[in-house]
């Protein structure tokens, strides 16, 4: 399955980040536990079902600058097919 | 050597040993149950000790009067809450309570897709109600996780299990192999499936797997049985895991007890701290300096830490000893003799889907590559 750029990603039923208090800041999902550091964090807190994909994209270059951006659209991809993957996101679809 | 210390990631919390069902592979026992100001109490020490799960099962978690307390009070401590039920003692009210104060995810266990089987193997008739369970998760948009319990006599109704998940509203399936301990070790010869099945069964899952991406997390534990290394049990002994009985006795695995010369320590006399990081009991399997040939110099034993260490008490009579399901085990031909009683043929060794499981242990933090993901915990990877 191929992320649509206009959809909108956020979490899923049965996931969830930890409170900001809690270190380190973790996706919390059904019998799993991810990380979150540097960029995993901001992509995840962007899934709020109100930024698009390619906005999320946009967010991130200008967040990482100094990377290439071809480099950044690609991981950021990649990061959220393997949420996708994991059934950790819904997307909402475009609207027209 | 003893590695560096790690945290439990995980409390699995056996609220009770009441059950509405009788399933013949159940390990149950009954004993006196914590308060609720107990079990408060051990999910605050958790969290403080890194824990970021509590799983709650028993026995069957809702015949806890208390439940709601229970999952309020493991919410305070900041920890995500997983009911492990059988859905029986529950109605839609209750169900919207239970999300009310807090649940996280709800896994609903099924002993097959069909009345007649699932009857027969939990004694019961619990199937129409967790067909109706189903229907109320779907209406309050309630995150689940569908498990079916599979063995020799409902591994050909896959498909039909398949079904069920998919109009259902669940996020996961899980197709969990038998566990061979217990009445489930008793009752093998009945239970255990054929290599026949079990190829054709992984075959259908995998392609299942790859049909429902982004829709359904499809998972499947294989009989370890049928494996060419053992499974990495409890991802290792001490490292990630805690189990806290009824009674609050506090265990590194769900069968510890068969081990002789254990004596655990309780959670109303100590400290999960204490526990976990000093307790003879914890540390008895902890690391690398209780092992024997093969695993002491195999290059796998970071990857499954020699296996099960009750399975091999139960086969190999030693509980150091290398899991007896590992084909470099000096005591595999117990496991093989097991699987020719069965009346199995054509026994070759071709690994079966263990191969492909990675590996428990989470990656280092490379914060550099976004895809590569970070795992604190993953029990079964696959």
């Amino acid at each position: 399955m191929s992320i649509d750029l206009a959809s909108r990603p956020h979490l899923a039923p049965g996931c969830r980040m930890n409170e900001k208090t809690q270190q380190p800041r973790t996706l919390l999902m059904p019998e799993r536990a991810l990380r979150l550091n540097g960029p995993s964090l901001e992509i995840v807190e962007r899934c709020d079902g109100q930024h698009t994909v390619e906005e999320i994209i946009t967010e991130l270059q200008q967040l990482y600058s100094k990377a290439e951006p071809a480099k950044v659209e690609q991981d950021i991809l990649g990061y959220l097919a393997l949420l996708q993957k994991e059934r950790a996101l819904d997307f909402e679809p475009a609207t027209s | 050597m003893t590695e560096p210390q790690t945290n439990p990631l995980a409390l699995i919390a056996e609220l009770t040993h009441r059950c509405p069902l009788h399933c013949v592979y159940c390990s149950n026992q009954r004993s006196t149950e914590l308060s609720t100001e107990d079990w408060s109490r051990v999910f605050r020490e958790a969290a403080d000790l890194g824990v970021l799960q509590a799983d709650f099962t028993g026995g069957e978690p809702l015949t806890r009067p208390d439940i709601l307390d229970l999952i309020r009070a493991a919410r305070a401590a900041g920890l995500y809450v997983n009911l492990i039920t059988s859905g029986m003692p529950l109605d839609e009210s209750r169900l919207e309570a239970l999300v009310q104060v807090g649940l996280d995810h709800f896994q609903l266990s099924f002993q097959g897709a069909r009345e007649e089987i699932a009857q027969e193997i939990s004694g019961t008739k619990a199937h129409p109600q967790k067909l109706r369970v189903l229907e109320w998760l779907k209406r309050h948009r309630v995150a689940v996780t569908l498990n079916f319990v599979i063995h020799r006599r409902n591994m050909d109704q896959l498909a039909e299990m398949l079904a069920l998940a998919e109009s259902s509203s669940a996020s996961r399936v899980e197709f969990a192999n038998v566990q061979y301990y217990g009445w489930a070790f008793a009752n093998r010869d009945s239970l255990l499936p054929t290599r026949e099945q079990l190829t054709q069964s992984i075959d259908f899952l995998k392609k299942a797997q790859e049909r429902l991406v982004g829709k359904i997390k499809v998972e499947y534990v294989v009989p370890d049985y049928y494996a060419k290394y053992p499974k990495p049990c409890m991802g290792g002994w001490g490292r990630k895991l805690m189990l806290i009985t009824p009674s609050g006795d506090a265990l590194p695995c769900h069968a510890a007890r068969v081990i002789p010369g254990l004596s655990f320590e309780n959670v109303r006399n100590r400290g999960l701290r204490e526990i976990w990081e000093v307790s003879n009991v914890f540390q008895k399997f902890r690391g690398e300096a209780w092992m024997q040939e093969p695993c002491k110099t195999c290059d796998r034993r970071t990857l499954d830490f020699g296996g099960c260490r009750c399975q091999a008490l139960l086969l190999a009579g030693d509980a150091s000893a290398t899991d007896p399901v590992c084909s470099l085990s000096p005591q595999r031909s117990k496991v093989d003799a097991i699987l020719n009683t069965i009346a199995l043929v054509g026994a070759q060794a071709e690994a079966c889907a263990t191969e492909e499981r990675s590996i428990t242990a989470a990656a280092p933090a490379a914060a550099e590559s976004l895809t590569k993901p970070d795992w604190l915990y993953r029990p079964n990877p696959s």
